[in-house]
């Protein structure tokens, strides 16, 4: 097609820039988690701020490779590339290396390992998206919502056996495309209900909650009786207090039977049931205090004592924020949300801007993995998320992350870029 | 385009960034501003404060001879949680450690704290430490951390100077300068100048990170102070003197006292079964303590400070003194001595066979107990009743430093004894005691008690012809002689002019053919001395001597008791008379005395240094 002529025709360069401040900020914290009264750490090539220099470069050629492309193979080798990453996921499973209790990479060589769950992501939203895109597809079919269910929930069985819950998790916002593409917004509703009902049943106790919906039901019994509307209703109120019921049941199920020791403990941790600063809370509130101590204008840029001393424990991947909390203070960090604010807004608006249905779903798929990211990162550093290790797109150090996340969003710019196309 | 009718569903994600992000801001907002503890947390994080500790101060004796130096230790340190896979049974071997004890310290530092460092074994020497630093990359976990601690480089003067040890719990309390761990002068100079020696700890405060790796300093060191160094002490001891007189007392118990009397300071306080004082530094020090406590012999007894002796025949001195003094007596006077004195026939003092109708002098010299029952009986009577006539005397023994705390350097000390007259009134009941009842406190028995040191300062006195100076231990703090009230002459009751016939008498004692202390005549040496026999209700008589040397302008005064030795001439007497002589000329020149004193075992099993 003549698009291809012109490399950068219809690049939007306000996408652009924000993605550029993004790295460039990024890579500056890095440097800084890593600083060791040592200038000379940029020009070590096993130091991090020198490594994810040179990710950062080399994908500028896979960026550039990208937007080199016929716009059209994304949609065409959507299925095969779920395939591939779907087969990666098994095969990590049996060759991967172990890291953390968890076997999720390859191990290419000593400076190379590979994260295939990353690639998942990209393959998962490209199925997604070519599948619900179809002409003849209508997304209020119960098929169709099955359907689309599995897409997303195979990876997710794949990911929870390796076990990385926290990457796993990821893939469930994926879900929020299916509310944009017109599921019925009951389903949002009921959402909604179950995640305050997971929180009140593992913040208090179960059996105060039961007790709880008991009055409660009790109290609509009367109503309805007064009303005389109870022949109508009963029916209705049995079954939805029987789902309560056993939805809390089941939770409680998972919580006690289900989750490992460690897990368990982060939720309690977050639920405020337990306080212990050295052991599983350790990371967590040397972060609170790497970041509560940088105050509103931080202690300046490399003046982090936290972050420095080793006090945060990964400190420049998953805990990355609390590098720019500590040296940049709250002005810092309210930039960084900021950026943030921007990013997801402008992918928003590009999206919505799509003529074409698979660019638009693929927005709203590169949304719900950043903005995840985005909230749980900062979320996990500040304490009002369970520790989970998932890594600050563009911040946070790691090639993998980083290349999966700009392959994802190039990918949506080079198929922003044909939005004045008529149809696809 | 057919799907398109739901792009209002748009403004629900601008929602949900704009209510997250708002919720991740006020959590930032009151992190970052509001509360101020997380900033306080991360001062404490990494803002580590280290005490410096300062060199102990050294302690040199008079002829500036060193005799308590440091030496360098190290603590071995523990920090439980990064205490890795480690081969305990090496870790063992290499620090002499049993299995169980290593098991229990690892959980006695768990229990104080599995993050932060503690020790582990205190004052390990340094040939271990340079050992076990050859394997410390063994033993994650483990460091080793250098301190000072004693060396006494003399295998002298242990009583004198005392051990230091890691400070009680009791001072800790009371003084805030000390903390847990930190040492502290349990005895001896070390105790009573712990002051001067430790010298004052600096404080430094550095980041650090989080394995507590110094990582610079805190806003350029503003608030850090530096160590002192301790002072040094030059002692009054001479360590020639002092270890020539250890050397006599070997396998013997008792104690020698010598004070200069011109000046008051001691030149040598012997106390025997000594110990290395070695044995009470460093890591053995609690095993060695306990096999010394447990010794029969009692070799950390200071004797020469604390055990009380009834003085004996030396006393008869201060009863001829307060008799010519009260005009009783005068050196021309005789008492009649028929073996002894008989005031009836159920009281009597007996005396040895001597020439009878003995002068003054004489009954020094030849040590009569009738002579000086006759002289006390005289002084009580010379008063209306023997209440008045008993305190009259009683105070003109106190004017000799009797009875009470010398109020000296020294860490410890006994009072002694003279009796009071309502001791005597509880025993034998108001007014129903007359002297010849307290007849035997004239030869220096019945309850009166002196302590070594006291015995000397007596000495002392007699030698200056009324007059002491606080018997005292330290010359020089840091160079600088000591300015104190020790410098003051305190002035007994006894006038100069009656001191000149006694101390006749104390020459003849050695000198005359019939003089107690014939036996350890030293030739062309002007010695005045006396001999006295403590009786002893455990066991075998005290021997005790006092002397001092030249008769004019003294510049030794010596007390010596040996334990359940008999007579005082025996052995007493000799080692007073060789230590007069080691410290005036330098040499011996009686060899076959001095050896046979050497040689000489008195005591009941010999004391294994």
């Amino acid at each position: 097609m003549r698009s291809n002529k012109v490399l950068f025709r219809n690049i939007d360069t306000q996408i652009l820039l924000i993605y550029i401040i993004m790295i460039l900020y990024g890579l500056l914290n890095i440097f800084a988690a890593n600083y060791d009264n040592d200038i000379m750490i940029l020009f070590n090539f096993k130091s991090e701020p020198f490594k994810q220099s040179i990710w950062i470069l080399s994908s500028f050629s896979l960026i550039f490779f990208i937007l080199l492309l016929d716009g059209k193979i994304f949609a065409s080798l959507s299925y095969f590339i779920y395939f591939l990453s779907i087969l990666s996921l098994i095969i990590v499973l049996f060759i991967g290396k172990e890291i953390g209790g968890a076997r999720s990479w390859f191990n290419i060589s000593t400076m190379l390992s590979i994260q295939p769950s990353e690639f998942a992501k990209i393959g998962t939203l490209l199925a997604l998206s070519k599948y619900l895109s179809q002409i003849n597809i209508n997304i209020s079919k119960l098929s169709v919502q099955i359907f689309s269910l599995t897409i997303i929930f195979i990876p997710i069985l794949l990911i929870l056996l390796q076990p990385d819950a926290g990457s796993s998790i990821i893939f469930f916002s994926f879900l929020l495309i299916l509310f944009r593409e017109g599921i019925s917004k009951y389903y949002l509703i009921l959402a909604g209900i179950a995640f305050s009902l997971l929180i009140f049943s593992l913040k208090s106790s179960t059996k105060f909650l039961i007790i709880s919906l008991i009055i409660i039901l009790i109290f609509l019994l009367i109503y309805m009786i007064n009303k005389k509307k109870l022949k109508s209703n009963l029916k209705l109120l049995l079954t939805v207090s029987i789902i309560l019921f056993s939805y809390i049941k089941t939770i409680n199920f998972i919580y006690n039977d289900v989750l490992k020791p460690h897990q368990k403990n982060r939720i309690d941790l977050i639920m405020g049931k337990v306080v212990d600063i050295h052991g599983i809370g350790y990371n967590l509130n040397q972060s609170k205090i790497a970041i509560g101590s940088g105050g509103l204008f931080g202690k300046g840029f490399l003046k982090g004592t936290q972050t420095k001393f080793n006090f945060v424990p990964e400190q420049s991947t998953d805990f990355i924020f609390c590098t720019i909390g500590e040296e940049w203070g709250f002005i810092g960090s309210f930039f960084t949300i900021l950026i943030f604010i921007l990013f997801l807004i402008k992918i928003i608006t590009m999206a919505e801007r799509q003529r074409s249905t698979f660019s638009r779903i693929y927005g709203y798929g590169i949304f719900c993995i950043f903005f995840s990211h985005y909230f749980i990162n900062i979320g996990m550093s500040i304490g009002i998320v369970p520790t989970i290790g998932i890594p600050l797109p563009f911040f946070s150090y790691g090639g993998s992350s980083f290349w999966s996340f700009s392959i994802l969003l190039f990918i949506f710019i080079k198929l922003d870029s044909y939005r004045m196309d008529i149809l696809r | 385009m057919n799907r398109n009718k739901f792009t209002n569903r748009r403004i629900f994600f601008y929602f949900l960034i704009l209510s997250s992000s708002l919720i991740l801001l006020i959590k930032l907002f009151f992190l970052q501003i509001i509360d101020n503890s997380y900033k306080l947390s991360a001062e404490k994080n990494v803002v580590k404060q280290e005490i410096i500790y300062p060199k102990r101060g050294y302690i040199y004796d008079r002829n500036k001879i060193l005799l308590a130096g440091n030496q360098r230790a190290y603590d071995l340190m523990v920090i439980p949680r990064e205490i890795g896979n480690i081969d305990t049974l090496k870790f063992c071997k290499i620090i002499d450690l049993k299995l169980e004890s290593f098991i229990k310290k690892i959980q006695k530092s768990k229990n104080y704290s599995s993050f932060k460092e503690s020790i582990f074994l205190k004052e390990i020497s340094k040939r271990k430490a340079a050992k076990f630093q050859e394997y410390l990359y063994e033993f994650s976990g483990f460091f080793l951390k250098e301190r000072t601690m004693r060396k006494y480089t003399e295998n002298s003067c242990s009583h004198i100077l005392g051990y230091v040890s890691q400070v009680p719990d009791y001072i800790i309390k009371s003084n805030k300068y000390y903390n847990y761990n930190d040492n502290f002068g349990i005895t001896g100079v070390e105790r009573s100048y712990e002051k001067d020696l430790r010298g004052n700890k600096g404080i430094e405060f550095f980041f650090r990170d989080v394995w507590n790796r110094k990582m610079g300093s805190y806003k350029n060191g503003k608030y850090d102070s530096l160590a002192i160094n301790g002072k040094n002490l030059d002692l009054t001891i001479d360590i020639y003197l002092q270890k020539y007189g250890e050397l006599l007392m070997q396998n013997k118990k008792g104690s020698i006292v010598a004070i200069e009397p011109s000046t008051g300071e001691i030149l040598t306080l012997i106390s025997s079964p000594n110990y290395d004082p070695n044995l009470l530094v460093g890591q053995n020090r609690s095993e060695n303590y306990i096999k010394l406590y447990k010794n029969k012999n009692k070799p950390l007894f200071d004797r020469s400070l604390l055990a009380e002796y009834p003085p004996g025949s030396t006393f008869k001195l201060i009863n001829a003194l307060i008799g010519l003094q009260e005009g009783v007596i005068s050196p021309g006077t005789k008492f009649p001595c028929d073996n002894g004195w008989e005031y009836n026939k159920d009281l009597k003092v007996g005396c040895h066979k001597h020439r009878s109708n003995l002068n003054l002098k004489e009954a020094i010299a030849q040590s009569c107990n009738s002579y000086f029952c006759h002289t006390f009986g005289k002084i009580i009577s010379k008063y209306k009743n023997t209440n008045i006539g008993y305190n009259k005397w009683r105070d003109h023994v106190l004017s000799f430093g009797l009875g009470n705390y010398l109020n000296n350097d020294l860490y410890t000390g006994k009072p002694g004894k003279i009796p009071t007259q309502s001791f005597y009134d509880i025993q034998y009941g108001k007014n129903r005691w007359k002297y010849p009842t307290i007849i035997s406190i004239s030869i220096g028995q019945d309850a009166l008690l002196l302590s070594p040191i006291q015995l000397a300062n007596m000495t002392s006195v007699i030698a200056n012809r009324g007059y002491f100076y606080t018997p005292h231990i330290v010359k020089k703090i840091n160079d600088k002689e000591i300015n104190n009230e020790f410098l003051i002459a305190k002035f007994c009751s006894i006038d100069k002019k009656y001191f000149q016939p006694v101390i006749n008498g104390m020459e003849n004692v050695i000198s005359s053919k019939f003089g107690t202390a014939n036996n350890a005549k030293i030739k062309g040496m002007q010695i005045c001395g006396k001999t006295g026999t403590a009786q002893n209700p455990h066991g075998k008589d005290h021997s005790i001597f006092i002397a001092f040397s030249p008769k004019d302008d003294p510049k030794i005064a010596v007390a010596v008791i040996v334990e359940n030795s008999g007579w005082g001439s025996t052995w007493a007497a000799p080692i007073g008379t060789l230590m007069i002589e080691k410290y005036l000329t330098g040499e011996i020149s009686n060899s076959k005395l001095e050896n046979f004193i050497k040689n000489a075992t008195i005591i009941d099993d010999s004391y294994e240094k």
